[in-house]
């Protein structure tokens, strides 16, 4: 796996295969979110005891997921950097969170608008709901830590411990949370969500909520390559590999030596790519 | 088809404000978050193109001073 | 001054703990104003919610607990802050014996120095507080248990922020999330003894968070000190 993975420490390698794979994330992400959105909002069955507000599942699901996914996708990549030292891997601490912590922010969003005409309130101390507001924070401190540094490399591996520090702490929050929740499950409001959830999902439900799933992963990844790909730019945008990658004529007379030795390696990086 | 006309599709049963209004604010985070990117590669690449331009500008005129000293 | 003989890690241990004790007692005032910090907050409750002795013993709980981790984010900066401005980080680090001993002696030493004058005030805050006197055992066990998690899971907080300059706030937004478990069980222990229920559930919960953040907590703090000390 190594000699695999050994060629994309080199951020220009991980550019371009970033740059091919963005199409093939975000055109299949598109075409399968209208598929299940129209799927969900048009076709789908209404839902006996909530009528047709439970389409709104459709966007939530994918979103609270995925918040909870892209977080250990952070610290994977944080233990990458940790470890192995990749600058890319840095990078994409910088790249998931803000994807991540706007899907918190939707599933949370969505949540409240879910709840007023469930449960008429737009916020309950719900157990998911809290450990999601949570998840938030803890997006925030990883993201308030990368920027506060200004060396930018301290930056990134203090906020990859605090990421991973935050996933070993996740399933302590989520349970803690979810005791929590139902030692003090006075209100009738939180008992009436919970018997809700029990009734397991019908197929022609289920169908278009799995492919939103999926459609939202797509979509988000292609965000996520995109902002990575953005952050490679901005810092190698004077070597010459990212001038040539954009199709700026450059001059060479200067640094042709030192230019036309990146040029060869990265040909070289390339083919290994493949 | 679960709907019998446009009207009772968007009034969903009542919930109307409430579904279409979740839906709405997921795309435009998500929109936002995919404008923001495409935003910052298109200010990258003006910038590395005033760069280069900058560069090959500067050579150019060392290259002519040179000439113009061999000249003499 | 070289030394011939292997330095013993229990010596290095017994030594920065003397140390840091010395320091400490010549800045009394950074030791003391975190605990009238606390007494304030506490007595700034009943103020808002009302002198009524049945809604203070209820939210007792939640209010010193709330108020402990507050207060414990203000002193906690002094964990690494000094010894980081003149240097002794640096020499830390590079002591012949592991960075997890040193460490482990500062997170003991600032327990002993922290959470031990609050352990000495329960009494007061929950007399105040109008805690039933049957949990006032409980409150006292699960600061006893909590406090060094706190030390510790501070620890790695601070240990990210040293090096920068307005880390007071950021070191909050990072740590209370973390802590929030902590806060869920010691509540959840003392509220059961107020209710006379068995807190031995939730007590031996924060035991085991107790046990897991001292010995993990040393490895992520030697990590972020390599980080901020470069």
């Amino acid at each position: 796996m190594w000699r695999w993975l050994h060629p994309y420490a080199k951020p220009e390698a991980t550019f371009a295969l970033n740059q091919k794979l963005i199409p093939w994330f975000a055109i299949p992400g598109l075409v399968l979110v209208i598929v299940s959105f129209v799927w969900g909002l048009a076709f789908a069955p209404p839902d006996y005891q909530q009528g047709e507000s439970y389409r709104i599942i459709f966007v939530h699901v994918p979103s609270a997921m995925w918040a909870m996914g892209f977080y250990v996708g952070m610290a994977i990549a944080g233990v990458i950097a940790l470890v192995w030292q990749i600058r890319t891997a840095e990078l994409a601490i910088l790249a998931i969170a803000p994807v991540g912590a706007v899907l918190t922010f939707i599933s949370l969003f969505t949540g409240a608008i879910w709840g007023q005409p469930m449960w008429g309130t737009w916020w309950v101390w719900d157990a998911r709901l809290t450990a999601q507001l949570i998840l938030l924070f803890l997006y925030l401190g990883v993201m308030a830590l990368y920027v506060a540094f200004e060396d930018e490399r301290a930056g990134a591996k203090a906020a990859s411990i605090l990421a991973i520090v935050g996933v070993i702490n996740i399933p302590i929050i989520h349970y803690s949370v979810y005791w929590w929740n139902t030692l003090h499950q006075k209100s009738t409001v939180t008992r009436a969500i919970t018997r809700l959830e029990a009734p397991s999902i019908a197929p022609e439900m289920l169908w278009p909520l799995l492919v939103s799933i999926l459609a939202m992963l797509l979509v988000c990844a292609a965000l996520v390559l995109m902002r990575l790909n953005n952050e490679i730019l901005r810092r190698e945008i004077h070597r010459p590999w990212a001038l040539q990658h954009l199709g700026i004529s450059f001059a060479t007379t200067d640094g042709e030596q030192s230019g036309k030795q990146e040029n060869k390696k990265d040909q070289k990086g390339g083919a290994d790519a493949v | 088809m679960q709907f019998d006309s446009w009207q009772a599709f968007i009034n969903m049963g009542g919930y109307g404000i409430y579904v279409w209004s979740s839906f709405a604010g997921t795309f435009l985070c998500l929109g936002l978050l995919a404008l923001e990117a495409t935003w910052r590669r298109s200010i990258l690449v003006r910038e590395a193109t005033k760069q280069a331009a900058r560069a090959e500008r500067i050579l150019r005129a060392r290259a002519a001073k040179k000439q113009a000293a061999r000249k003499n | 001054m070289l030394q011939a003989n292997p330095v013993s890690a229990w010596k290095v241990f017994k030594q920065i703990i003397q140390r840091d004790i010395r320091v400490a007692s010549r800045q009394r005032s950074d030791l003391l104003n975190p605990l009238i910090f606390l007494l304030i907050v506490v007595t700034l409750f009943p103020l808002g919610v009302g002198p009524g002795p049945d809604i203070l013993g209820r939210i007792a709980p939640g209010v010193i607990w709330v108020s402990a981790l507050l207060s414990s984010m203000l002193g906690l900066e002094r964990l690494f802050r000094d010894d980081f401005r003149d240097g002794a980080l640096e020499q830390m680090l590079l002591l012949p014996v592991p960075v997890e001993i040193s460490v482990f002696a500062k997170i003991v030493v600032h327990w002993l120095l922290t959470a031990v004058p609050v352990l000495v005030i329960t009494p007061l805050l929950a007399l105040l507080m109008n805690l039933p006197i049957q949990a006032w055992g409980v409150l006292w066990l699960t600061l006893l248990l909590g406090t060094p998690v706190l030390s510790a899971a501070g620890a790695i907080g601070v240990a990210l922020t040293v090096s920068l300059n307005k880390g007071g706030a950021l070191l909050s937004l990072l740590l209370l999330p973390l802590l929030i478990p902590l806060l869920i069980f010691a509540t959840a222990a003392v509220e059961a003894a107020v209710v006379g229920v068995s807190p031995a559930g939730p007590l031996a919960l924060i035991g085991a968070f107790m046990v897991l953040s001292i010995t993990l907590a040393p490895f992520a703090v030697k990590a972020g000190l390599r980080v901020s000390v470069n």
